[in-house]
This record gives structure tokens, sequence and C-alpha cells, in this order.
């Protein structure tokens, strides 16, 4: 008898359902001359003065492993960046923690907060592992859709409405994947309210917030009351194009960034000694290599934005991020036939708006983390697509 | 200015999109830059190892003596005047004019400075240090590695 690996794996890993990108991508990865708004991640490459130093560290032997809470240079030059710009205080010796990437920092605080049967609400469409990592802490992941007749912000209202005895925390991810949302000062305050009325964590995953483009952005833990109730999460993958580093850091209450790092530090250990070196010189001296990509990102998206109105793809003005969020009700299609026969036509990957959570049906996600020139050719390609199709 | 310093090819309307202005706005600001030269030419930056060119380029060190009223600029009118040379740059410290030189050979480079740029008045000396290889040209890097790929789609 064969050996079936699959019978021995354990209940939560069975029922995970497996991430909706994940099928798109091993169809598009096949073929050939594709075009890609599909990708999340920056297409620069690392500015080369962060590359350069993480060399310059390795050559002076920085190989070894860090503190588990990461090297204190960089937890005080996060501490000092998120006092400048928010103007919150965080103690680098208990209130940071260095991670591999939000990703690890998210899959922390869920399981530091989540006992099984607990209540986390999370605002759809929006990334995909917040709902998975609460799976896998037994927790319950209490969905809110949000709505482009509201600009895909979450609406504090739809919010209250869900909260019950057993709500633990509220997860927000805003600027927003993959809908290029951000949430304005009015509405996180409301938010706020609620946490503090019914005693929630506010779990803030800010990765987008460099990628603010219109507006200025709020960060929840900057509002009264709300430092110790927010578990702020972020990293240098977008701003400073460095999502293989795996570099990130969370910053709030000393208990909770304590259990957090309980876990880390038999998980991870510390995150790697290269990517922390090379997050300092991203904080001390990557400022204007970062505003010159968030000002070519800017300028790409008033483009996309443009000529996706412009086929009959009617797109809300998205404010942060980089995606486009363009409903494909037009079309008659629903979103997944849209990129599978977007893909297999017109050779352009999008991705469908449904794998980030129902509330994403009848949208795809454009990424205009690609240069201008791919950009023109995938739209012009759309544009053919979308005459042929439309109903 | 940046974008068309990036890519001159691109057209108004685009560039008026990208930057949430009118077309009008931005024709009129582009006439406005040509007309001050604050626009000087557009052109395209060439790999000359591509095509089979066997142009010699050469920076040149030139020491000169300053003239009175006019100081450096009247020699370095003298010098840029020469269509072989393609800039001229008045340098601090050890020299003095920075000249770049292109010439069909090394003998045709070497002819023009021994005759023409040596000789100039208060031309004190030159320094001849031929190009070998182009590494990097107006912010282009030249070779051809292939660029790191990312993944077709990712969350």
């Amino acid at each position: 008898m064969t050996f079936k690996g699959s019978k021995y794996l354990s209940d939560r890993v069975v029922s995970l359902p497996p991430s909706g990108i994940r099928k798109f991508f091993d169809v598009a990865s096949q073929m050939e001359n594709v075009i890609s708004l599909g990708v999340g991640e920056p297409d620069f490459v690392t500015p080369w003065h962060i590359i350069e130093s993480s060399y310059y560290s390795m050559e002076r032997g920085h190989t070894s492993y860090t503190s588990n809470l990461g090297l204190l240079e960089l937890r005080q030059a996060i501490s000092e960046r998120i006092y400048r710009k928010y103007g919150v205080q965080y103690d680098p010796t208990r209130e940071v923690l260095v991670t591999t990437g939000v990703s690890e920092a998210l899959d922390l605080a869920i399981r530091a907060l989540v006992s099984p049967g607990d209540e986390v609400i999370i605002t759809e469409p929006c990334y995909v592992s917040y709902k998975a990592c609460i799976h896998l802490s037994g927790g319950v992941a209490v969905i809110v859709d949000t709505f482009v007749e509201n600009e895909f912000k979450p609406a504090p209202e739809d919010i209250a409405k869900r909260i019950t005895r057993k709500t633990k925390a509220i997860v927000l991810s805003y600027p927003n994947n993959p809908t290029g949302a951000i949430a304005d000062r009015a509405t996180l305050e409301k938010i706020a309210e609620l946490a503090k009325a019914y005693d929630l964590i506010v779990i803030s995953d800010e990765i987008y917030d460099e990628l603010t483009y219109d507006g200025v952005h709020t960060c929840i833990a900057s509002l009264p009351g709300m430092k110790d109730r927010t578990v702020l999460l972020n990293g240098f993958s977008k701003a400073y194009a460095m999502t293989g580093w795996r570099i990130g850091y969370v910053a709030g209450n000393e208990d909770i960034v304590g259990a957090m790092m309980r876990i880390h530090q038999y998980t991870m250990l510390c995150a790697p000694v290269m990517a922390q070196k090379a997050a300092i010189e991203a904080l001390v001296r990557g400022e204007s290599e970062m505003k010159r990509m968030v000002s070519e990102y800017n300028r790409r998206r008033r483009y996309i934005v443009k000529r996706l109105n412009s086929i009959g793809l009617t797109c809300f003005e998205p404010k942060g991020a980089f995606y486009a969020f363009p409903s494909i009700r037009s079309t008659g299609l629903s979103s997944e036939e849209f990129c599978n026969r977007l893909l297999e036509e017109e050779r352009v990957a999008v991705v469908p708006g449904n794998a980030f959570g129902a509330a994403g049906e009848g949208y795809v996600r454009c990424s205009y983390a690609a240069s201008l020139a791919e950009i023109e050719e995938a739209i012009n390609r759309m544009e053919r697509f979308v005459s042929r199709h439309a109903g | 200015m940046r974008i068309l310093d990036e890519n001159d090819r691109i057209d108004p309307a685009t560039i008026a999109t990208m930057l949430g202005v009118s077309e009008e706005e931005v024709r009129k600001a582009i006439d406005q830059l040509e007309q001050r030269k604050a626009i000087v030419k557009y052109h395209a930056v060439v790999n000359w190892e591509k095509v089979d060119s066997d142009l010699v380029q050469a920076l040149i060190d030139v020491k000169v003596s300053p003239q009175r009223e006019v100081g450096f600029d009247q020699i370095a009118e003298r010098i840029y005047r020469f269509p072989e040379v393609k800039s001229v740059y008045l340098m601090s410290g050890a020299y003095d004019l920075s000249v770049a030189v292109e010439g069909k050979s090394l003998k045709e480079v070497a002819d023009f400075v021994a005759t023409k740029l040596a000789t100039i008045e208060h031309v004190l000396s030159t320094t001849t240090h031929f190009i070998l290889r182009k590494y990097k040209e107006e912010g282009v890097i030249l070779d051809d590695k292939s660029e790191a790929k990312r993944l077709v789609v990712s969350p």
C-alpha cells in the first residue's frame, strides 16, 4: 500500500482553504508572453544603498543570531520613525519586536491573542492571510464587507453590528490590498471608540502607510487611548521594495509584544541579521529613494485609473497601496471567468477580486507596480478584451 | 521634467494624466522650457558597443592659465567649438577643464590633442585618458545581465 501523507494532517490544516491566488498563479506561470498586473510587490529592485549596506555588514562578519527582539539599533530606528511620523512613543527595549515580514508579525499577533472560539472581525476584500491565521489559531473570522459606494472604507456601523461577547479583536489593513482604499481619520476615530467601548484590540496592518497618495495616513495607535489597544504591524517590503528580505516589525503594548516575542523566540528565534542591517539603512538613509518610488507609483496610479475608466471598467480612485480595483460587471463575467479568459485570450494577468473575499466578486485587482509601458500594453489588450465581451 | 528626462518619447497627454493636470498645461510648460532652453535637446542614449562602431572617446584633463577679465570662458569656448569635443566642464582640483573628445580612431583623437588642443595659447598641459569601456551612461546601466524575475501573480 502506498503511503498517503494527507491522512496524517491536522484537522485545522485540512480545513484550511487553498489561496485563490495560488490556483491562478499555477496557470499564469505556465504561459509565455504574459504581461502581469497580478503582482503584489514593487517592480523596483531594493535601492542599491540598502543592498550595499547589507553586503558590507556581511563582509564584516555580521552573520549570527541577534537578540530575539531584533537589533536594538533597528528597534530604536523603528521607534523613532513611528514617533516622527505619528507622534506615538514606543519603548524600543520592550514595545518593539522585529519579525520576518508583516506576515510573521500577523501570525504572532493572532496566536498571542486568539483562543479557540474567539471571534476576530476582518473587513473584506482584504489580504489573504488574515482569515487563514485566525483559522489556524482556532478563532472565528467574522467578515464585514466593504463597498465601492463607501470607497471600500471600513464602515464603523457595520463593524458595530458584528461585535459579540466573543469578539476579541478587529483587523484593519489600510491602505488596503486589494482595493487601494484608505481609512480616513474620522472613520478610524469611530472604530477606536468601538474598540474602547467593547474592550477590543485593533490589529492594524499598515504596511502600505507610506504609499498614501491623497490625504494623510492616520495611524490608529495615535488616536487618544489607542496606543495600548493597537497592535501596529508594519515592515519594509512595500515602501522600500524589500519584499524578498522578509523584514517587518510590530509595535504595541509591552505585554502583548512580550507574548508575541515568546512565540517568536521558539519558532523564528530572530529575523535574519542581514535583513535587519538593511532595514536600519532603509530607515536612516532611505527616505529620498522611497519618496522617488512613491511618486512614480502615483503617476502610474493616475494613468491606470484613467485608462481603466476609459475602457469601460469603472474604477473608483484608489488613494493608497499600488492597486486599482475596477468593476468588471459591464462584461457580465464573474471575476474568475474574467481573469481566466483575459489570461487565455490576451495574456494579461490580473487577480480575481473574490480571491480577497466574497465582497471582491465583480472586481479584479490590477497592480500598477509595473512599468508604464507594461501598464499601457496591458490596458490596450484589456480594451480589446472588454469590447469583445461587452454585454 | 523628470518624466521627460527618463523618456522623451512620452506624449503630453500621458504626462498630463500621470501628473493629474491638463494636456494644455503640459504642452505650455514644455514649450516654455524649450523656448528658454531649459530643455536643450532630445536624444537617444546609445550603447555604441552594440552598433559595431569603432568610435574612440577620451577624457582629457587640461590645465590652462586663466586670463584677465574673461577667466576660463574664452579658452573654454575655443575648445568647445571643435565638433570633436563632446563636452567641456570647468573643474575644481588638479586641472581646470575636463574635455571629452570623440574620434574615429585612436590616431585621430591623438592628432586632435597634439595639433589642436595642446597648441592653444594658455593651455599649459594635457593628460589624455582613453575610455576603454562604458558601464553606465546617463544613469543607464549598459550591461545585459538579466534582471531577477518576479512571480507572475502574488498576493
